[in-house]
Parts: structure tokens; sequence; C-alpha cells
């Protein structure tokens, strides 16, 4: 099978520049990230990060025939050669395929995301209804790949001040956890023309997020809250 | 200075619905006038010249120009701040197409009330 996968090593290369790859493939070889070891195995300078090999973790993030998506739940058989893998778009290139997530994870952490509850602690735990349970699902499955927030062009120009889809989603789930108390000042904090208002709901997000989750959504139902709250 | 990157207007949501707001009087507008001329038909400057002369079509379309020039102000401030780095010229900017767009809602005024 014949790949074309973006290399560069800023300490060697002047410029990133893609390099072809025929490999030979057995049988037991079903998913993108099993012919990823296999040319490692024969030219093991190409780096790429990947720890679960099944869509858990969100290390094998990539960008597949100019679609985000995690290379270890990528079927081969889907994929049309040559095969060309680059770094996740919009985010500074380490080296080959790894790209720099620390301005994804830098607004992951403004959202604030953990229960925020200043109720004495329970002897146990904090407890829900089932039907509050159920409002999380959908929100709490994200893995933080970066798939959707990388996928983003409002993301790629303010990724400074774009919370971005994966933000989003995350300050959602806690909006929406019965058990958190900082509704109002996560809804102040997300009032705001850059890290919020960014999002013009093109869905590429939706499009990509290996978990098939919907971060369009969440991001319609925090608008929601927002109104009823001024109205 | 230290370089900081300060996020937090406390405003954004008032916009948004503007937006989505006006875009439903431009559309209703649009089939209204859409309607008025596949009903009235109307084929000569007479005819169109009654039709812009009462009273709730003059205030229909101020409405209409209005709601245009409201989400089109918040259309290139989104731009303006895209792509217009350097806050001095980019409040200097957003200053003059706020003027420019208050100018042309007086002046539409005076167009749609000159109709006589």
């Amino acid at each position: 099978m014949r790949f074309r996968i973006y290399r560069y090593d800023p300490e060697q290369d002047q410029k990133p520049y893609m390099k072809e790859y025929d490999v030979a493939l057995e049988p037991s070889d079903r998913m993108l990230l099993d012919a990823l070891v296999r040319i490692k195995a024969s030219d093991d300078s190409l780096s790429l990060r990947r720890s679960c090999r099944e869509g858990v973790c969100g290390s094998d993030a990539m960008n597949i025939n100019g679609k985000n998506g995690l290379a270890c739940i990528t079927p081969l058989v889907e994929l049309k050669e040559p095969v060309e893998l680059r770094p996740l778009p919009g985010l500074p290139v380490i080296r080959d395929l790894i790209v720099d997530m620390s301005q994804f994870f830098k607004q992951y952490h403004s959202i604030k995301p953990y229960l925020q509850n200043s109720d004495p602690l329970p002897e146990k735990e904090r407890l829900q209804s089932p039907t509050d349970r159920e409002e999380l699902d959908g929100l709490y499955e994200c893995i933080l790949c970066a798939c959707c927030s990388t996928s983003c062009p409002s993301f790629w120009w303010n990724p400074d001040k774009f919370v971005g889809p994966a933000g989003l989603l995350a300050a959602y789930r806690f909006i929406a956890d019965s058990r958190d108390q900082a509704t109002n000042d996560r809804l102040d904090d997300l009032e705001d023309p850059y890290r919020l208002f960014r999002c013009h709901s093109i869905m590429n997000c939706v499009d990509v997020c290996p978990k098939g989750l919907n971060p369009t959504r969440a991001i319609g139902r925090i608008k929601e809250i927002m109104i009823k709250r001024m109205v | 200075m230290v370089k900081r990157i300060p996020v937090g207007a406390h405003y954004g949501l008032r916009d948004w619905l503007v937006q989505r707001v006006t875009a439903v009087v431009m559309a209703s507008y649009s089939i209204l006038m859409f309607l008025v001329v596949l009903v009235q038909r109307p084929s000569h400057y007479g005819a169109w010249k009654s039709l812009f002369t009462s009273q709730p079509m003059r205030l229909a379309s101020l409405l209409f120009l209005l709601s245009i020039f409201w989400h089109a102000w918040i259309g290139v401030r989104d731009i303006l701040m895209d792509y217009v780095k350097p806050t001095g010229v980019r409040l200097a900017m957003q200053v003059g197409v706020v003027l420019l767009l208050a100018a042309y809602s007086l002046w539409s005024v005076q167009i749609l009330w000159s109709i006589q």
C-alpha cells in the first residue's frame, strides 16, 4: 500500500517535505495505525504519537487524506491510495506527525474543566438522578484528540482567543452537570465575542469527531442558556 | 509592558441574537416584496411610486434597511477583528463603519420619505 507522509525535523530539514512509502501489509493489518507501525519498523526516523491503539487515548490524531481522524480506528480498506498523512492542521509541528498541543490544552484549561460545588462533601459521593446523568451523554466521551479544534477555521485563526469546539463541548459538559454550581461564572466567562461567538456553526467539528460527538449542538445549548438568562 | 492576550469582553450574545433577528426581518421583507410584486404586478412608474408611498410600505422598507445596516455592522466588525490587528487602526475603522452606517440610516429615511 502506498503512502505519502509529511516529514519535518526542524533540526535537520530546511522545510517540510512529503516522503513516499510503499509497504507490504499483512492480513492482520486492519487499521491505519497498523500500517504506520509497519512503516516505522522500516524507517525509524518517522515520528508519531500513539498509545492505546483503540481510539481511547486520542494520541494518534492526524490529517488523513485531508480529513482529521484517529489512525488507530481508521480502517485501511476505506482509504484511497496514496494515503496522504499530515500533522493536525493549525498547530506548530514539533516533528513529522507530532504537533505542539499547548495552545489546545490551554483553551481546555481556561474553561475550568472540573466540577465546582461548594456544598460540604457528602459521606460517599454527590448523587445524580438518572435523568440528570443522561444530560452528560454525548459530552463526557470526548478524548481531547484535537481533531475537531484543528479542523475549525475559527480556531486556526484565533487559537489564542477562541476556545474551540473541544473546549466548548467540555464547557457545556460542566454547565449541563446537575452537581456543578458555577453555571453563572461559566456563562460569564464565555460571554465574549472571541471565546464563544467566533463559532459560526460550520460544523467541521461534527464532521471529523472520531467519537461521533456534536460540539456544534453543545455550543448551541450554551447560547440557549445564555438567552434564557438574558431574556 | 507584559504581553497578554486579554479576553472576556462580556458581550457577544446580544450581537449574535441581533444577527439572527435582523436576518429574519430581511428574509420576511424579501418574501413580502416578492409576493407584492407577484400580486400587484406594478408595470409602470406610477404603480411603483404608489406602492412605495404607502406608510406601511415605507416603515417596512425602513425596518429592512436598518436591519441590513445593523447586520452589516456585526459582520464587518467580525472581519475587522480577524484581519486588522493593531488596536488603534481597528478602533478607527470600526468607528468609521459605525458612522457610515449611521449616515446610511438617515439617508434611507430621507430617500423613503422623499417619494411623494
